[in-house]
């Protein structure tokens, strides 16, 4: 499964988005365990230091109408570039710094041809992690569905 | 002439401190973390993050604890933080069907797709205090059915679109303008995006005390629960450098969909119209107010008189943020000795003149006579 349900069309990147969507949902141990994985590791440096700010989240009159301003939300942002070439970006809800810029050498990671098997399998941990957590989410929920019944009265 | 008074700074210094002792309670009593509140006081931050309109539970959690368990000072707190931070752009509007859905109820239709799931409400609950708590308890395992997770959940609305019985909405034109209160002071009449933002934003008790109003007859708009569902839903965001959506993560929100009574034109059938409240965290009460008090405030769109406080958008959005009414409100406790000494000369001669004037005609009384 997906960790994230998309609400976007397939725009050519969905692959990098679906491996951002496992990072911005891990915790910074897992991401921590997870480059440790694919050690050794060509050195990062910072495209921009890692930064906390507001990102307005949006919503839609009555879901489906014109937009609005629902509020805003706390979001880290970081960026590197590997010795190696590639540039990686992370943006995650919240105000994790090292967690931001781990994503960000996982991103700069996966966009190596070469490397991106390995990375594909240094998530997978973590997307079973939450896809176990949204299956017994869903199955705790499903247990409160209401089943109507028609109690029939009087003589038919 | 302004003049400015100095002193009580050890005074304020030894009043904090005392505060932080107060905060901190007895010392025999284990010290309560954020992280306690955060997972287990859910609602009351939900409600901080939801008044002080920045989404962020660890924050809003130890707001929580440095307010004391006061909300409003919480949601003070936290936007005072917000104002701290640049702000890198906006978000994809979210798509609430795509919701990973953890109750949504019905009270329009019985058997709509999807289902009806209650999730953890405190609804038929019998409201008697639960002694076990205080005795801390272990709940059983919450009890599981078979599901297939994140499975879209088609809004309840739609349902009745395939008819036109209901008021459709429009998704307006890509990149038009879209009012943010955080940006520009809100004008009258505010467009329905500025007032969906302030409602979103604003004190649950008075949303709530106004929505409560148009059921008692005050601008009475005839709802029916469409729906309402909570659970965590995607927030996609396109950075400048990127230039397509990128995941931030999940965030919780409850949504409720209002369906009101008729309204038609020359042109257009009679029809269902609609309410809409969408807010941060799980509240129904919230959400649902929200809906009604949206409702009431599209009274000029329909055409309909504006005769009660929930229509009247000046009087609603003026004063629903309650960071402004409680700074206000509260402000009046702040010294105001030179302002008060020039009201205390006023009233003194305004008695002074008073008891002359009294005189006066006491001695053209007697004159008179």
């Amino acid at each position: 499964m997906t960790a994230l349900p998309r609400q976007t069309q397939d725009d050519g990147h969905a692959a990098r988005q679906a491996a951002m969507a496992a990072c911005s949902e891990a915790t910074c141990a897992e991401l921590a365990q997870a480059l440790e994985q694919l050690a050794p590791l060509p050195a990062a440096e910072d495209l921009r230091a890692p930064e906390t700010g507001l990102v307005m989240l949006r919503g839609r009159m009555g879901g489906d109408g014109r937009p609005f301003n629902l509020g805003e939300a706390t979001v880290t942002r970081a960026a590197v570039r590997l010795a190696t070439g590639e540039a990686g970006f992370a943006y995650h809800l919240g105000r994790d710094a090292g967690r931001a810029r781990l994503a960000a050498i996982l991103d700069a990671l996966w966009q190596a041809p070469a490397r991106r098997t390995a990375v594909e399998a240094a998530l997978a941990p973590i997307r079973a992690r939450l896809a176990a957590e949204a299956g017994t989410r869903a199955r705790r929920t499903a247990a409160t569905r209401v089943d109507f019944f028609t109690m029939v009265r009087g003589e038919s | 002439m302004y003049v400015a008074v100095k002193g009580g700074e050890k005074a304020i210094d030894n009043a904090h401190r005392l505060l932080a002792h107060a905060r901190r309670g007895p010392a025999d009593l284990p010290e309560v973390a954020p992280a306690q509140i955060a997972a287990q006081l859910t609602l009351g931050v939900d409600r901080v993050m939801a008044e002080g309109s920045l989404y962020d539970r660890d924050l809003a959690a130890l707001a929580v604890k440095q307010a004391r368990g006061d909300l409003v000072e919480a949601a003070f707190l936290v936007r005072a933080f917000r104002t701290t931070l640049p702000r890198f752009g906006h978000s994809l509007p979210v798509d609430t069907t795509r919701m990973g859905v953890e109750r949504r109820v019905s009270a329009t239709f019985r058997d709509l797709p999807g289902g009806q799931v209650l999730g953890p409400t405190f609804d038929y609950t019998h409201r008697l205090i639960d002694f076990r708590l205080a005795a801390g308890a272990e709940p059983p395992a919450p009890a599981e059915a078979p599901a297939t997770p994140d499975e879209p959940m088609p809004r309840v609305t739609d349902l009745l679109d395939g008819e036109a019985l209901i008021e459709r909405e429009a998704p307006g034109e890509e990149g038009a303008p879209i009012g943010d209160l955080t940006r520009e002071p809100l004008d009258f009449p505010a467009d329905r995006d500025l007032r969906l933002q302030a409602l979103a934003r604003g004190d649950e008790g008075f949303l709530l005390a106004l929505a409560y109003s148009t059921q008692r007859g005050y601008g009475r708009t005839h709802p029916f629960v469409g729906e309402v569902r909570f659970g965590e839903v995607a927030v996609e965001f396109v950075p400048e450098e990127l230039g397509f959506a990128v995941p931030l993560g999940r965030v919780a929100v409850t949504e409720c969909q209002m369906v009101n009574q008729f309204k038609g034109s020359a042109q257009v059938p009679p029809q269902f119209t609609r309410g809409y409240g969408l807010v941060f965290g799980q509240s129904e009460r919230k959400a649902m107010s929200m809906a009604l008090v949206d409702r009431a405030l599209r009274a000029r769109e329909f055409g309909e008189e504006v005769v009660a406080p929930a229509q009247d958008e000046e009087f609603v959005l003026a004063h629903a943020d309650n960071v402004q009414a409680t700074g206000f409100v509260e402000h009046l406790k702040l010294p105001h000795y030179v302002d008060f000494q020039a009201e205390l000369e006023l009233v003194r001669r305004m008695r002074a003149e008073h008891a002359a004037r009294g005189s006066e005609a006491v001695g053209m009384r007697e004159a008179a006579e």
